[in-house]
């Protein structure tokens, strides 16, 4: 099976300071993957160019396999890659359905305003949101502009939906309602990026696991051997531990 | 709908000014006519995609330059009206691919130096535009009395047809996706909004309307300067009307013309020497207590018995 995303060598550089480095990665179709990496390791910049925010200074990015590399931001959307943000980003004096009915209408493929609008409504019963529909976008708990996000995220009718930290700040009760909302989206056909520093969470879920440290991919793998990485362990609990679990 | 009813009052109550003011109600309805439109299409920009621009000044001088040169030509008024209306809206899309991408105060202090550059510009090219001399823009074979009615209506129907493009363009994608950037542009971005073609589609629109009235006007004041078609007050007076009236609304624009220049003209008549500066300070206020423009303040009034009873 061809790969859905393929990064080849991506690096980004922000002045002296290279935020990715030489990352080489392909997803499949259908796969939940799960990006790991301690804070600052990279995650967000590598979400970021490949959504174009911040596109690679090195290396190229393709998606269904265009180069997609220098593409603008808008055109990436429209092409079926949607994120979430860790900071979320709505638009604030907007009710909720208008939030989600313009990610259905610029991205999402909708006809027109009217069709936006209905196919708004079922993403946010998917979504659990339908009863705050009408509601402005800024009175939402943290927890639903998540869920939010993620309505947003799938009203624009991704292929891969990344998912940029969706479970950061919420309890472990909303965290278990995220990944059962993750699990039936991935059910749906769409292929996942998770991107997490928390491990436990991603592990539930994840077909496969990828390990960023210091802007370097450092594991790719099946969970079970990832967790085993001494590399991983040494990132995640320093080298002195990693050399006391080996002896 | 609603929409649609609102603005044929507005057409109906203006209409019936010839009918029985006099040629100073005239004169004062033709010059709401202008704000108004002024406001209606800075409103585009300025309120729905939250651009503060300060080029207003630049496109009404430009449309003014544009009509006045093709009319020294011998071009017939009405299509120099037409041609100074495009060649403002190539210039605005031209200007806005290079400055907005800036944000905020920078996109303001930028729009604010087009305004400068034209002024400069034309003040130079003294072969084409007369230079600081100005230019005469002879209207011949009509009285006062039909001048004055001619354009009264003139910008009567360029203020409907700028209100017929608001309510249009605020129930549309267009107006939508200029919603969402005036929110938040990056997000917007993501979510797939060519964020530049909206924002020169929105800027170009706005100089598009400004250029037409700035055309009319030359054509109604027949002579024209620098000092006075690029003055900065022209940049200044629409953000103030639509601020007034409420930003990003449809009607907030008429209904801040209105009042500013009912404020204008009260001050000025009753202070006559301090004018401005009383009139600074009253807008200061205004802006100041009703930040959401006086539209808002009428909405929550209406909301207010219906939650009490």
């Amino acid at each position: 099976m061809t790969a859905l995303l393929e990064l080849k060598n991506v690096s980004r550089r922000f002045g002296g300071l290279v935020a990715v480095k030489d990352v080489s990665v392909s997803i499949k179709q259908g796969e939940i993957v799960g990006l790991l990496g301690p804070n600052g390791a990279g995650k967000t910049t590598l979400v970021n160019v490949v959504t174009g925010v911040h596109p690679a200074t090195g290396g190229s990015v393709l998606f269904e396999g265009r180069d997609i590399t220098h593409m603008p931001a808008f055109r990436i959307a429209r092409s079926g890659l949607a994120r979430t943000f860790q900071i979320v980003q709505p638009f604030p004096k907007m009710t909720v359905v208008e939030n989600v009915a313009a990610a259905a209408l610029f991205a999402g493929g909708a006809g027109g305003m009217q069709e936006a609008f209905e196919l708004a409504r079922r993403q946010l019963e998917f979504a659990g949101l339908a009863d705050a529909a009408d509601q402005i976008a800024s009175t939402l708990t943290l927890a639903k502009r998540k869920r939010l996000e993620f309505a947003k995220g799938l009203a624009m009718n991704p292929k891969l939906l990344m998912l940029d930290e969706v479970n950061a700040g919420l309890n472990s009760a909303e965290v278990e309602d995220a990944m059962r909302l993750i699990r039936r989206i991935a059910d749906s056909g769409v292929t996942i990026l998770i991107i997490e520093h928390i491990m436990k969470v991603v592990l539930s879920v994840s077909d496969r696991l990828l390990v960023l440290h210091h802007g370097e991919l450092i594991a790719d793998g099946l969970p079970a051997e990832v967790t085993n990485d001494r590399r991983v362990i040494e990132a995640y609990l320093g080298k002195r531990y990693a050399e006391k679990t080996e002896r | 709908m609603k929409h649609w009813l609102w603005l044929a009052a507005f057409v109906a109550a203006c209409a019936l000014v010839p009918l029985f003011g006099n040629n100073y109600a005239l004169r004062l309805a033709t010059i709401m006519c202008l704000y108004a439109g002024l406001a209606l299409s800075w409103n585009f920009i300025g309120g729905m995609a939250g651009y503060p621009s300060f080029a207003t000044a630049a496109f009404f001088g430009l449309g003014a330059y544009v009509s006045a040169v093709l009319q020294a030509k011998g071009v017939p008024f009405v299509a120099a009206w037409a041609a100074a209306g495009f060649a403002a809206t190539i210039f605005a899309a031209l200007i806005g691919m290079a400055i907005l991408h800036l944000k905020g105060h920078y996109f303001a202090i930028a729009s604010l130096a087009v305004v400068e550059v034209l002024r400069e510009v034309v003040n130079t090219a003294e072969g084409l535009t007369g230079g600081g001399m100005g230019i005469n823009i002879p209207l011949q074979g009509m009285s006062a009395d039909v001048q004055a009615r001619l354009f009264f209506f003139v910008m009567l129907t360029m203020t409907v047809v700028l209100l017929a493009a608001t309510i249009i363009v605020s129930t549309s994608k267009l107006g939508f996706g200029l919603r969402c950037i005036s929110q938040n542009e990056d997000a917007a971005d993501i979510l797939g909004i060519n964020t530049t073609f909206y924002k020169v589609a929105a800027f170009s629109l706005s100089a598009f309307g400004v250029a037409i009235i700035g055309a009319i006007y030359a054509s109604w004041v027949q002579y024209i300067e620098p000092p006075d078609v690029f003055d900065i007050l022209y940049s200044v007076k629409p953000l103030v009307m639509v601020l007034l009236g409420g930003l990003g609304t449809i009607f907030g624009p008429v209904i801040g013309a209105v009042l500013y220049l009912a404020l204008e003209e009260l001050v000025w008549r009753n202070f006559l020497t301090v004018h401005a500066a009383v009139l600074g300070a009253l807008i200061v206020a205004l802006v100041l207590f009703l930040p959401n423009g006086v539209g808002a303040m009428f909405r929550q009034w209406r909301k207010r018995p219906a939650v009490q009873s």
